[in-house]
């Protein structure tokens, strides 16, 4: 072995360059799919961010649309007891109306929070323009921005909401929200949990549990676990995934892309690895020839290129992994937009990129397996003859 | 003294399986004694390189029964082979055959790390005497790629003799060397043959050379032409 591994040291510092070129050839390979990976997994997660990170990623709800979900604390003392990854768990009660000011009406969902729970989900205070208050008392209440506009309101206004089924009641603004979607800004209001009891008139009970999970792709798996834990015939459960099979297709879509864009990468890598290892081969079968002559086992002879290949994979992968996160730098600090963010923000995965310079490794030693069978094989007199 | 190598009707053919195959070796008989310093001779073409490459277990006769030690090398396996070679032979070849990679002493301590046996400063020190004895102690560390033909030669040759072995087989060792170089070299080659008790079969096309041995072998067209022993 050590024999193998010193006279494998010897060849490649003894071709200083070519070794350069192969240590660069499987470098470039790596640092592209460590560039890749990291380019589309912050891609996918950006874009899952963007979809569904803000919004309620399993939500559970009375079975009949006309009545509410009581006893609520207990059912999500049951979820949190349960050993699954959820992040974020709030008690949420909406009702639709409209809101009237200056005999303008405008259609609106008011959305009642426990807000400290419900902020883990929403973010409301990020959301929040300066100036204004989350709501905290009863009867206070904050609107999007478009809503805002359409009514002109500014905070301290009185505005009444009503509908056919609820009683009028004066709500105060104390804040406007920029939720970043159009349709929730000219839609939504947020109040706390015990002003929508009241508006509607239940006493303590909610119409929705909402959750947040760390592994959004699991959501289903989860949804069914605190189903079976609930066991309650009169709930039921929504997740994103059952509810964007569209969105989880193009995900998944984009995954295997990836996944193909790498194999293909590593199948270029591990064939140039293979052909320069195995003109290497032609190159030294001289010294390969002595070798046997002077006694070396053909096991230790093949060890010679599986311990070059080894070396080269380690240092192409370690090149690779280097070259990788400074190209990733560079694109995150150069491709920015006119916010000075990220065109698409780069996901770091250490695990991953682990993952590929090991590859790299295996594939470099793997592929140093025919050259090495052939080294193994090299006759010595046909050597010696040829010389 | 005891026979070290036999050969027994070897035949060589080369393209055996080819159109237009090539008998090299004709039912050659040899025997060689323990200690014993032989040369050969013998026109080129004539069969002796390929002779030489047999008595090393490099290349199969076609046919015939090769022994070392007393054993058929034909029933040895690959990996004993090497074994053998590595502990019984020494090679001088005819191009020297370093490896460019390596300096002097590496060379020439090639053998025995191959033997993977420790490396231990008696051994190092074996390998530099060695160098000394050929005269190249001044340049031990340099890369054999940088040395002289002349140089290089004689590294080779104190490589073959680093395990000490049993049977040193040299083809045209001193083909690249002066002919004071070459009266040195067969001295030193006599020396080590008579303090070590070391076989030497060498293989020459000069004559004058040849006659400095115990036996001179003459082969011509793949047969024993003539094969006679000096008298001391």
């Amino acid at each position: 072995m050590k024999l193998a591994y010193s006279i494998a040291k010897r060849f490649l510092i003894s071709g200083k360059f070519q070794t350069f070129m192969i240590v660069l050839g499987i470098a470039i390979g790596v640092s592209v799919q460590v560039f890749i990976g990291s380019l589309i997994s912050g891609l996918q997660k950006s874009l899952v961010d963007k979809t569904i990170g803000s919004s309620s990623q399993i939500t559970i709800v009375s079975a009949s649309p006309l009545s509410f979900i009581s006893d609520y604390d207990e059912k999500i003392a049951t979820i949190k007891s349960l050993d699954q990854p959820i992040d974020a768990i709030a008690p949420a009660l909406e009702a639709s109306g409209s809101l009237v000011k200056n005999m303008i009406e405008n259609p609106v969902l008011i959305r009642g929070f426990d807000l400290t729970a419900a902020e883990e989900i929403y973010g409301f205070n990020e959301k929040l323009l300066l100036g204004g208050s989350l709501p905290d008392a009863t009867g206070e209440i904050v609107v999007g921005i478009g809503l805002r506009d359409s009514l002109d309101l500014s905070i301290g206004d009185t505005i009444s909401f009503g509908s056919e089924t609820l009683a009028s009641t004066s709500l105060e603004i104390v804040g406007f929200m920029d939720f970043n979607v159009l349709q929730l800004n000219s839609l939504w209001g947020i109040a706390t949990l015990e002003t929508m009891q009241g508006i509607i008139g239940i006493g303590n009970q909610i119409s929705k549990i909402e959750m947040q999970v760390s592994d959004v792709f699991a959501a289903d798996e989860i949804d069914f676990a605190i189903m079976t834990a609930l066991n309650d015939d009169s709930l039921e459960s929504q997740n994103w995934k059952a509810q964007n099979a569209e969105l989880l297709s193009g995900l998944q879509g984009q995954s295997i892309s990836s996944i193909m864009i790498q194999v293909f990468v590593m199948i270029s890598v591990v064939l140039a690895i293979a052909s320069v290892l195995a003109i290497t081969v032609m190159q030294k079968s001289k010294q390969i020839g002595i070798l046997k002559a002077m006694g070396i086992q053909d096991q230790d002879a093949s060890l010679v290129f599986l311990f070059e290949g080894l070396i080269l994979g380690l240092f192409g992968a370690v090149a690779g992994v280097l070259l990788g996160l400074g190209l990733s730098y560079a694109f995150t600090t150069f491709a920015v937009n006119d916010l000075g963010e990220p065109v698409v923000p780069l996901y770091i995965d250490f695990g991953f990129i682990a993952l590929s310079a090991l590859i790299a490794i295996l594939a470099s030693a793997g592929a140093a397996l025919i050259p090495a069978r052939k080294s193994a094989k090299l006759s010595v007199i046909e050597v010696i003859r040829n010389a | 003294m005891p026979n070290v190598i036999e050969l027994n009707q070897i035949n060589k053919i080369y393209g055996e399986k080819s159109k237009f195959p090539t008998q090299v070796l004709f039912d050659i008989n040899l025997t060689f004694a323990e200690g014993s310093f032989s040369s050969i001779i013998g026109q080129s073409g004539s069969g002796k390189s390929t002779l030489l490459n047999l008595l090393g277990t490099l290349d199969k006769p076609s046919s015939g029964v090769i022994k070392i030690n007393g054993i058929e090398t034909q029933k040895m396996t690959a990996k004993s082979l090497s074994t053998l070679r590595n502990e019984t032979i020494g090679f001088i070849f005819q191009f020297h055959y370093l490896l460019p990679e390596f300096t002097a002493i590496e060379n020439v301590l090639l053998p025995y790390k191959i033997s993977k046996k420790p490396l231990t400063d008696d051994i190092i020190k074996r390998a530099e005497e060695l160098l000394d004895i050929v005269g190249l102690t001044k340049v031990k560390n340099n890369l054999s790629i940088n040395m002289s033909g002349g140089q290089q030669q004689r590294v080779a040759i104190a490589r073959s003799l680093m395990n000490q072995p049993k049977i040193v087989l040299a083809d045209e060792p001193t083909g690249n060397l002066d002919s004071d170089s070459t009266e040195q070299i067969y001295n030193l080659l006599r020396e080590i043959n008579q303090k070590l008790g070391t076989t030497f079969i060498i293989i020459t096309h000069d004559r004058h050379i040849a006659e400095k041995a115990d036996r001179i072998i003459e082969i011509k067209d793949g047969k024993i032409f003539m094969d006679v022993q000096k008298n001391e």
